[in-house]
C-alpha cells in the first residue's frame, strides 16, 4: 500500500478527530444534549449527573487515564508497525499520538488536581510522597513534559537527531511507570493492567530484539575492521 | 427534587420511589468549585433507574434510634454502584448480572456452637423478626460513601433467639456460592465462597443488623438480597451480602479479603481515618452525589456506640 502525500494528510485529519474520541465521548455523556432541545439554555436541562455514573469524577479519571495509556502504547507501536508492515509513512503520525498521550495525561492530572482533590495541596503532596501508585503516575507525567516541549521540528533540529532520539527514549520509562501506576491502584482484579502491560512488553521486546541483533552485527563488523585476519582462518 | 427528612415518617412513605435525584446539593458544590462548566454533567435531571425493584413492600414496624438524618443517597446510585465480585469486579455490572441470583427458596443455615442447628427459611426471618428502618452511613474501603435507609432487624435479635453456647466467641457469615448464577466466581482470585466475621460483642452491638430491604422495599439483588449484614462502623466489605450460613465458632475466622491481602484488609476493618490503606489515604471520602470530599470520621461517626468495644486495643495493629 502506497499513499500519496495528500492521502496521508487527509488520513491524518481523520485520525486527529478519532484521537479526540475519548474526550468527545466524555463530553457527550456529561452534557448529553437532548435531541429535541435547542439553544444553550437547554443543554444544562438535558444533562444528567448519572450519565457518568454514580461517581462521575472516578469515571472521568479512569477514562482520561485509559486514553493516556493507550496513546503512549500507540506512540510506541508506530515504529514496529511501520517496519513490520513496510509502511514508512506511519512515522508521520507518531508525533500526533505522542502529543495526544500528553494531552490526555494532562487532563488526567487536571482531573486529579481539580475534581478529585480540589487544589488540596497538602493532601496531594502527601499522596505523591506516600502512595506509590501516585508517585509513579506523577513521575510518568513529568517525564512526558520535556518530550512534549521538544516535539517540534525546530527542536529536533536544535538538538540534533541523535540527541533528540536519546531524550525521547524517556517515553519507555513513562510507559513502564504508567503500567505500574495502573497495577498498583486496582483493588484486586489486575486483569486489565496485566493486559496493557503485556502489550507494552511486546512493544519493548521488539526493540530489545532489534537492539540485540544490531549489537551482534556491529560487534562482528567492528571485529572484522579491527582484526580482519580473525575471520580468515589461517591455513 | 430535594428530599426532606422528617423525624417520624419512614422514608418509604415520604419519598416517591425512583425520584431521588439530589441535584441541588450537588449543584451548590459544583458552583462553589467554579467548575460548573466541567461539571455540567452533575446537574441532574431525572431518568428512570436502569433496574427497578419488583418486590413487595416490606412491613416496617419501627425506626432505629441510631438513624442519621443526613441526606440519603438516591436509590439509583445504591442500585447501580455496587461491589459484588461474585458477579463482576466492575461496579456497574452487578446491577444487570445479579438479576440471575435466585433468592427464593432461600434458607439461612445456623451452625456451629448452637443447641439447635437449623435452616431457617428467609420468609420466616422476614416475619419472625419485626422489620425496622435503619438509616446508616456506609463507607467503602475504596474511599466513597453513601447514606442508606436499610430495612432489617438487629443481628442480636437472631443471636438471642438461637442462643449460642458459651464457647462461641465469633460469628462467621458465608455468602451463597453458585457458579450457575454468579458469573464472577469463575475468574477466581478471591477464595470463594465469600466469608466474613465478627467478634461476638460486635455481633451483639445494637448497630449491627441483618438487612432485608432498603428504601422500603426488599433488597435489590445486587445489594445483597435476600439478607445481608450491615455493620456501619466498618468498611463496606465487612457487610457481607446474600448470606446462606451463620456459624458460631470459638476461633477468629479468616475473612475473604484478609486472606487475599492481609496487609491491606484486617479482620476488624473498622473505619479509621488514622490508619491508611497501604496504597491510599483513608482520611477523606467522597459521598456519592457530592463534589467535595468530606472528612472520614472515626468508626464512621459511630464511636459513641462502638468505641468502648475496642478500648485498649492498638487499632493500627488490629486494623
Amino acid at each position: 500500500m502506497t499513499l500519496s502525500n495528500r492521502q496521508i494528510r487527509i488520513l491524518k485529519v481523520l485520525a486527529f478527530v478519532a484521537c479526540l474520541g475519548p474526550l468527545l465521548n466524555l463530553v457527550w455523556k456529561a452534557v448529553h444534549i437532548l435531541p429535541w432541545t435547542s439553544g444553550i439554555g437547554f443543554i444544562a436541562a438535558g444533562a444528567d449527573r448519572w450519565n457518568l455514573g454514580a461517581n462521575p469524577i472516578n469515571v472521568i479519571t479512569r477514562a482520561t487515564g485509559k486514553a493516556t495509556l493507550i496513546f503512549v502504547l500507540m506512540t510506541l507501536a508506530v515504529t514496529p508497525a511501520r517496519r513490520l508492515l513496510g509502511q514508512p509513512w506511519l512515522i508521520r503520525y507518531r508525533r500526533m499520538f505522542g502529543l495526544f498521550a500528553f494531552f490526555y495525561g494532562s487532563l488526567h492530572l487536571a482531573t486529579y488536581v481539580v475534581l478529585d482533590q480540589f487544589f488540596d495541596v497538602g493532601s496531594m503532596i502527601a499522596d505523591i510522597e506516600k502512595r506509590k501508585f501516585i508517585t509513579v503516575g506523577f513521575a510518568a507525567f513529568v517525564l512526558m513534559i520535556p518530550l512534549a516541549l521538544t516535539s517540534t521540528s525546530g527542536w529536533i533540529r536544535r538538538l540534533g537527531g541523535k540527541r533528540w532520539h536519546r531524550l525521547h527514549q524517556l517515553v519507555y520509562v513513562t510507559a513502564v511507570l504508567a503500567i505500574f501506576h495502573f497495577l498498583w491502584l486496582v483493588k484486586f482484579d489486575i486483569t486489565r493492567p496485566v493486559k496493557y502491560g503485556g502489550v507494552l512488553a511486546i512493544l519493548l521486546g521488539y526493540r530489545i530484539a532489534i537492539w540485540l541483533v544490531e549489537r551482534t552485527r556491529s560487534a562482528r563488523e567492528r571485529q572484522v575492521i579491527a582484526n580482519p585476519r580473525t575471520t580468515v582462518p589461517l591455513s | 427534587m430535594l428530599i426532606k427528612k422528617s423525624g417520624d415518617i419512614v422514608s418509604s412513605e415520604i419519598t416517591p420511589k425512583k425520584v431521588f435525584m439530589n441535584r441541588r446539593r450537588f449543584m451548590t458544590g459544583a458552583a462553589l468549585a467554579g467548575a460548573a462548566a466541567v461539571a455540567g454533567h452533575f446537574v441532574g435531571s431525572m431518568r428512570e433507574p436502569t433496574q427497578t425493584v419488583e418486590a413487595a413492600t416490606l412491613k416496617i414496624s419501627g425506626k432505629s434510634p441510631y438513624s442519621t438524618n443526613e441526606q440519603q443517597t438516591p436509590l439509583k446510585d445504591i442500585e447501580n454502584y455496587n461491589n459484588f465480585y461474585e458477579f463482576s469486579s466492575d461496579k456497574y455490572e452487578p446491577a444487570k448480572l445479579a438479576q440471575k441470583l435466585k433468592t427464593r427458596p432461600w434458607t439461612v443455615e445456623i451452625a456451629g456452637a448452637v443447641p439447635k442447628k437449623e435452616k431457617i427459611d428467609i420468609d420466616t426471618l422476614l416475619t419472625q423478626y419485626s422489620q425496622q428502618e435503619f438509616i446508616y452511613r456506609f463507607r467503602c474501603v475504596e474511599g466513597w460513601s453513601m447514606v442508606i435507609p436499610w430495612i432489617g432487624f438487629p443481628l442480636s435479635d437472631l443471636i438471642k433467639h438461637v442462643q449460642p453456647l458459651g464457647k462461641a466467641k465469633f460469628v462467621k457469615f458465608t455468602t451463597k456460592y453458585d457458579q450457575g448464577e454468579m458469573p464472577g466466581l469463575k475468574y477466581g482470585g478471591l477464595d470463594w465462597p465469600y466469608v466474613e466475621g465478627l467478634r461476638m460483642d460486635e455481633a451483639m452491638n445494637p448497630l449491627a443488623i441483618l438487612a432485608t430491604g432498603l428504601y422500603g422495599d426488599e433488597l435489590p439483588k445486587q445489594d445483597g438480597a435476600p439478607i445481608r449484614l450491615v455493620v456501619p462502623w466498618k468498611y463496606g466489605f465487612k457487610s457481607i451480602k446474600s448470606i446462606v450460613k451463620i456459624e458460631f465458632i470459638s476461633d477468629q475466622p479468616t475473612t475473604t479479603w484478609q486472606a487475599a491481602a492481609p496487609g491491606e484488609y484486617g479482620f476488624y476493618s473498622n473505619v479509621n481515618p488514622n490508619h491508611d490503606h497501604p496504597r491510599w489515604s483513608q482520611k477523606k471520602e467522597r459521598r456519592i452525589g457530592e463534589f467535595f470530599k468530606r472528612d472520614t470520621l472515626m468508626f464512621n461517626g459511630y464511636g459513641d456506640q462502638v468505641a468502648s468495644m475496642y478500648a485498649g486495643m492498638d487499632l493500627n495493629k488490629y486494623y
